[in-house]
């Protein structure tokens, strides 16, 4: 096969992989500092497509201009959710997290079922069937914008983190809970904005991935197991590990399909965390823990 | 002086006796409540995938269930107690929900478009023996079962194949040209893997004059199917033959036109590409692809009725192979409640297989159940998508309209 064919579908490997690397990156950004695993991940991520897709038809309103709207409703929706009924189960079994979440995220797809139906919705675009041609390489232009977005969220959300004080605080927070508590720290309240944080990045990378794929009320499912490979595969709790398997799981998707056959797609991605499973546990980018 | 109170229903051992007796002869005779005479209406649970990633097509089947039953009253047949149940588009969902139609009091059940459901539904079916009329599902497995209360009024995947085979013979003679080179891309559910099979066997019986280059099996529930046309585009064939449902038909259509992609021909061998939720959603691009389906006679008397109530109830969506074979299960169904003169599953089992229906719709002489239970009479059309709307091109008897070929490039249509 053509050398141009490789390129073409590890382009679009990568700019996919870039979309799924924000939305496990809510995940680990969840993981990381409250330390509970949000089984409604998909689900959250469901609302911010619906929430795209519906401004989109009833309002034209694009995608990429909807980003930081989209994902300041997921925050809030996040913060209240950790706020009214997570931080109540922080010192439960986490059994008991566990139902609670896959709760949530079985209320979450059956109201959107009712709401929306089941039939798949898209956002088309102006720029919806559109691609760019740069020599050989043929790029979707809906992914290279979504990439972008993604990247530039990334970016902001890196900074926040790192720069502001409220971030440093959450850090501190993952880092040491009793030491946080003891210099004063209002844990609980960090607790939500973190999760809020989280959903936030879903409602992003919910609303990006409307401009790649279509959604329906049940796709949420796929996409929680989905950010919980990448995540373990860049190391439950690191950005940018979230980031590094969001690509490396999209570019193997993508070579697999061309290389052997498309149905073992998936497979392939699995054979990948298997692999990082067996020889780094913690992760590409995760710490081992003590 | 107090007066003992006296129950007016004292419960002696003689009233418990008469009590459990009575209940016990009612519990006696319940199994044979089945086979009740006739008055009401004929309970008929209609299995379709109404959500869940066939949800499109499965809801498509249904408005062929929306303008039954005036129809069938207009043809002298009395009118059907429809009960619904939603397969999910999962197997495990679609066994449920046909016991639970069957448990609420269906006599017969029609459905359930896909082939792993249907399978599924036929094997409760048999075992209640409750007679089911498969409006469509194409693995041949279902009718080789020799199982007495399942009936297909759809051509089983080969003969799908061989018709298929014989109409693009017959468009590639009206055009003058046939491709040299195809990609074979099909979903990998149970339908596909059949019709899979099928073509793979018969590309070289039918002396097809091309060669399937590449195949690409694909999930039907894909969320991306960008690598898959990579692959296919990669093989430049001069036609790509595929096998799908409607969301991947779209899914393809989008990426081709994304990767500036447009084969001589697209030929299909399955739904998706004909469907009105395709020509909604891609608009001009819709344009072109020829399907290779059990089909309508535009030239039978029954074809304008069916079309002209589904163009009421449903301004424009135009008649196509969901609505054509769920509305003639249900004529089935009406027919042999007409003739059986009751609801015992029997006798209706008895009557679907003495089934003769020529006032129907579907391309072929009319509806027949071999021993099998299998319809081997009905027949392939080819049809094409042309200005938003689908013409057929053969076979000869049903065609009115030339082939277009080769299809407009995706590129000049913007």
């Amino acid at each position: 096969m053509p050398l141009d064919v490789y390129l073409n579908v590890a382009v679009g490997g990568v700019l996919t992989g870039l979309v799924y690397g924000l939305m496990a990156l809510g995940l680990s950004v969840i993981f990381g500092v409250v330390r509970v695993v949000n089984f409604a991940h998909g689900e959250m991520m469901t609302i911010a497509m619906f929430i795209a897709v519906v401004a989109f038809s009833a309002f034209h309103i694009d995608p990429l201009i909807l980003l930081v709207p989209s994902a300041a409703v997921l925050f809030v929706f996040g913060y209240s959710l950790q706020a009214a009924l997570i931080n109540p189960f922080i010192t439960r079994p986490e059994h008991a997290q566990f139902l609670l979440l896959l709760a949530v995220a079985i209320i979450i797809s059956n109201a959107l079922l009712i709401v929306f139906g089941p039939d798949a919705r898209s956002v088309q675009t102006a720029y919806a069937l559109a691609s760019f041609q740069l020599g050989p390489l043929i790029i979707d232009a809906s992914k290279l914008y979504a990439a972008a977005a993604a990247v530039v969220f990334t970016a902001a959300l890196f900074a926040f983190f790192r720069f502001t004080l409220v971030g440093t605080a959450i850090r501190a927070c993952a880092d040491n809970y009793t030491g946080a508590q003891v210099v004063g720290l209002d844990v609980k309240r960090l607790y939500a904005l973190t999760f809020g944080l989280g959903a936030a990045c879903v409602g992003a990378a919910g609303t990006m991935l409307t401009l790649v794929v279509d959604t329906t009320p049940l796709v949420g499912p796929s996409y929680t197991l989905l950010a919980f490979v990448i995540v373990i595969t860049g190391g439950l709790g690191s950005l940018p590990g979230a980031l590094l398997g969001g690509v490396l799981i999209g570019l193997t998707e993508a070579l697999a399909g061309l290389t052997f056959t498309p149905s073992l797609k998936s497979m392939f991605a699995f054979a990948v965390l298997v692999l990082v499973l067996l020889f780094r546990p913690q992760g590409l980018l995760g710490r081992r823990s003590a | 002086m107090t007066r003992k109170f006296q129950p007016t229903f004292a419960i002696t051992r003689r009233t418990f006796a008469a009590g459990a007796g009575a209940t016990a002869f009612a519990a006696g005779i319940g199994p044979f409540n089945i086979a009740r005479a006739r008055g009401g209406a004929l309970k008929v649970g209609v299995l379709l995938p109404r959500s869940g990633y066939e949800a499109g097509i499965g809801q498509d089947c249904q408005r062929g269930v929306a303008i039954a039953n005036p129809i069938l009253k207009s043809l002298g047949y009395s009118e059907l107690a429809i009960m619904n149940g939603d397969t999910e588009s999962n197997v495990g969902t679609a066994r449920a929900r046909a016991e639970q139609l069957i448990s609420d009091g269906a006599q017969l059940l029609v459905g359930a478009f896909d082939s792993g459901e249907t399978t599924a539904i036929a094997q409760v079916a048999e075992q209640k023996g409750i007679p089911l009329v498969i409006n469509i599902a194409a693995a041949p497995a279902i009718t080789e079962q020799g199982y007495k209360f399942v009936f297909r009024n759809f051509p089983k995947a080969p003969t799908i194949v061989g018709d298929a085979f014989a109409n693009q013979k017959e468009v590639f003679a009206t055009v003058g040209k046939a491709p040299r080179t195809v990609v074979f891309m099909h979903v990998n559910d149970t339908f596909g893997t059949a019709m899979a099979k099928g073509i793979n066997a018969m590309v070289p019986k039918f002396k097809m004059p091309y060669k399937i280059v590449e195949e690409i099996a694909y999930d039907p529930a894909a969320r991306d199917l960008s690598v898959e046309v990579a692959k296919a585009k990669a093989k430049n064939p001069d036609a790509l033959l595929v096998v799908s449902r409607l969301n991947d038909a779209i899914l393809l259509t989008r990426e081709m036109v994304k990767q500036r992609f447009t084969p001589q021909a697209i030929l299909s061998m399955g739904p998706g590409w004909y469907d009105d939720q395709y020509f909604k959603a891609l608009g001009k691009l819709s344009d072109g692809p020829i399907s290779f389906v059990p089909w309508y006679d535009p030239h039978k008397k029954l074809t304008p009725v069916l079309q002209a109530a589904l163009a009421k109830a449903y301004p424009g969506v135009q008649l196509n192979t969901n609505h054509i074979f769920t509305f003639e299960a249900l004529l089935v169904a009406a027919d042999a409640y007409k003739r059986a003169g009751s609801t015992d599953p029997k006798a209706l089992a008895a009557a679907i297989r003495t089934t003769n229906i020529t006032n129907n719709v579907s391309i072929g002489p009319g509806i027949s159940f071999n021993a099998k239970g299998q319809n081997d009479k009905v027949k392939d059309g080819a049809i094409q998508n042309r200005g938003g709307k689908d013409v057929i091109l053969a076979p000869k008897q049903a065609a009115n309209a030339k082939p277009e070929w080769p299809m407009r490039s995706y590129r000049s249509r913007s």
